[in-house]
């Protein structure tokens, strides 16, 4: 009889002490982790070339070449066609992110990786890629060639 | 659900006799047993070493050109990687301090005697390599401070006759102090003391496993005098629920001297500027380095550093040997060991201090 009076209070003040221990080693867990999982993610980048960038020299290229530049932190293509106007495009293929070239025999941008190609406005004409490429516009200033973002209408 | 996988695992792999070996082992129970907390203290430190080790290597660059920055990199720009090198460089230090005690308890318990040495002999090891990870640990970070630290102490190493010249150029990866010294220490730091480590701490766990824990002669003599004195602990889950505790409160010790005081990062280390005045090693080599500042240039016909390095050196092999000295018999021990202990420890304390406080 005593024995059945006694028991129910003492389960619960067990059951309470387990909450705390549980609840506070669970807390002490969270405040573990959650610094760790903030550290994974890294910082952002901050785009180093904003949006102009000269990408050559007057005279860098000759007709029918083209050449790679710095983009803020990608790659861009710099082309001079054989009739002397400059176009400039990014150079990373919307197919898988390989960095696509200028093929002189083909008059065509080509990526190498999984022989896709586009036409010198970035039309996507063969192979896998799925979008045509970002097209920039070239201005002349003086002997430098700068190639900057397309204004958003 | 939590039962059930438990229930799972059982069946496959018979979870209870797994730990069966832990349920028998006991600790005993007497006045000095708040000792045995600290090597488990050390080993939950060096766990935290790693954890946050691997953390740091996911932002850490190695190479004279970028390792300051990456660092400062972590510091500034990486969310809560303040904390983490914070935690990581305060943890080292608790944790060459916690096996410091764990050493000299040991020594004063007379728990290296028969039939521990070996014991001894890898926890003696594993001190020697723990110091070798703040010593290379401390140059990763390529500022000032560590550059000329890692010149002096490799400068040092290189005093050893015959072999010295080449350890010098072997740790430094050349002559002089420079990123391909970074590189190796990079390498030690991360790859190959860890290894060696991991190895050895195994081992040392096994031992004491294997053997239990050690009572002090004096303990035992009272026991055997008086076996209703007698007192044992079960290790499973007693003890091991004590130590978790212990293991709890250092990491809120952790934790608050890591937020209160980050740990600096200094100014990046430029080979071609002057020692800035009143530089000195970390405060677990300073007993040495104050060795070395107190002995003349010139004893006798051997050089003053000549004779610190070999003197040094002379005392760490005779102290990793000290088992072998001691007496065999169960409950006996000699005095002389227990002065020169006593000697050691006023020896280490006394010149920490010294070299803090001497300009």
């Amino acid at each position: 009889m005593c024995a059945d009076q006694i028991s129910p209070p003492q389960t619960t003040r067990r059951h309470a002490i387990e909450i705390f221990l549980g609840g506070g080693l669970l807390a002490s867990l969270a405040s573990f982790l959650y610094p760790v999982l903030r550290y994974f993610v890294p910082p952002a980048v901050a785009d180093l070339g904003g949006d102009e960038v000269v990408a050559a020299k007057l005279g860098d290229l000759k007709p029918n070449s083209g050449k790679i530049f710095r983009f803020g932190s990608r790659p861009g293509l710099l082309i001079l066609t054989s009739d002397g106007t400059y176009r400039a495009l990014s150079a990373t293929c919307t197919h898988l992110g390989c960095t696509v070239q200028y093929r002189s025999d083909l008059r065509e941008i080509w990526c190498a990786c999984h022989n896709g190609t586009y036409d010198l406005n970035g039309r996507n004409i063969s192979g896998p890629p799925p979008r045509p490429l970002t097209v920039f516009e070239v201005h002349e200033r003086g002997d430098e060639i700068v190639v900057s973002r397309k204004r958003e209408a | 659900m939590f039962a059930a996988i438990i229930r799972w695992l059982d069946e496959r792999l018979d979870l209870d006799g797994l730990i069966a070996p832990l349920r028998h082992k006991t600790v005993p129970t007497h006045r000095f047993s708040y000792w045995y907390f600290f090597g488990g203290i050390t080993l939950f430190l060096f766990i935290i070493q790693v954890l946050t080790g691997i953390l740091l290597l996911l932002y850490y660059r190695s190479g004279a050109n970028e390792a300051f920055e990456s660092v400062q990199y972590i510091m500034t720009r990486v969310q809560f990687g303040w904390l983490i090198r914070s935690i990581h460089s305060w943890s080292a230090n608790l944790m060459i301090f916690t096996a410091f005690v764990h050493m000299f308890s040991v020594t004063f318990l007379k728990a290296y005697r028969k039939p521990r040495e070996l014991t001894w002999v890898t926890g003696m090891i594993l001190l020697f390599l723990v110091m070798g990870f703040g010593f290379s640990g401390y140059l990763l970070p390529w500022n000032t401070l560590a550059f000329f630290a890692t010149k002096v102490g490799t400068e040092i190493a290189g005093q050893v006759p015959i072999i010295g010249k080449p350890i010098m150029i072997f740790l430094r990866g050349g002559e002089e102090v420079t990123g391909a010294t970074l590189t190796r220490f990079f390498g030690f730091h991360v790859a190959i003391l860890p290894g060696i480590v991991t190895v050895l701490i195994a081992v040392h766990l096994f031992l004491v496993q294997r053997q239990g824990m050690s009572v002090p002669p004096k303990v035992e003599t009272e026991w055997t005098a008086n076996p209703s004195l007698r007192r044992e602990m079960k290790f499973f889950p007693n003890f091991l629920l004590r130590e978790l505790m212990a293991w709890y409160v250092a990491i809120g010790a952790l934790g608050a001297l890591a937020a209160l005081f980050p740990w600096n990062l200094g100014v990046k280390a430029d080979p071609f500027v002057s020692a800035p005045a009143g530089i000195k090693p970390e405060w677990y080599f300073l007993f040495m380095f104050q060795t070395l500042k107190l002995i003349p240039s010139k004893v006798w016909i051997i050089d003053g550093e000549v004779l610190g390095v070999l003197g040094c050196s002379l005392a760490g092999l005779f102290w990793l040997l000290l088992p072998f000295f001691e007496n065999d018999k169960a409950g006996r021990t000699k005095a002389w060991i227990t002065g020169l202990s006593v000697f050691a420890l006023v020896y280490v304390v006394g010149m920490t201090v010294y070299g803090f406080l001497a300009k």
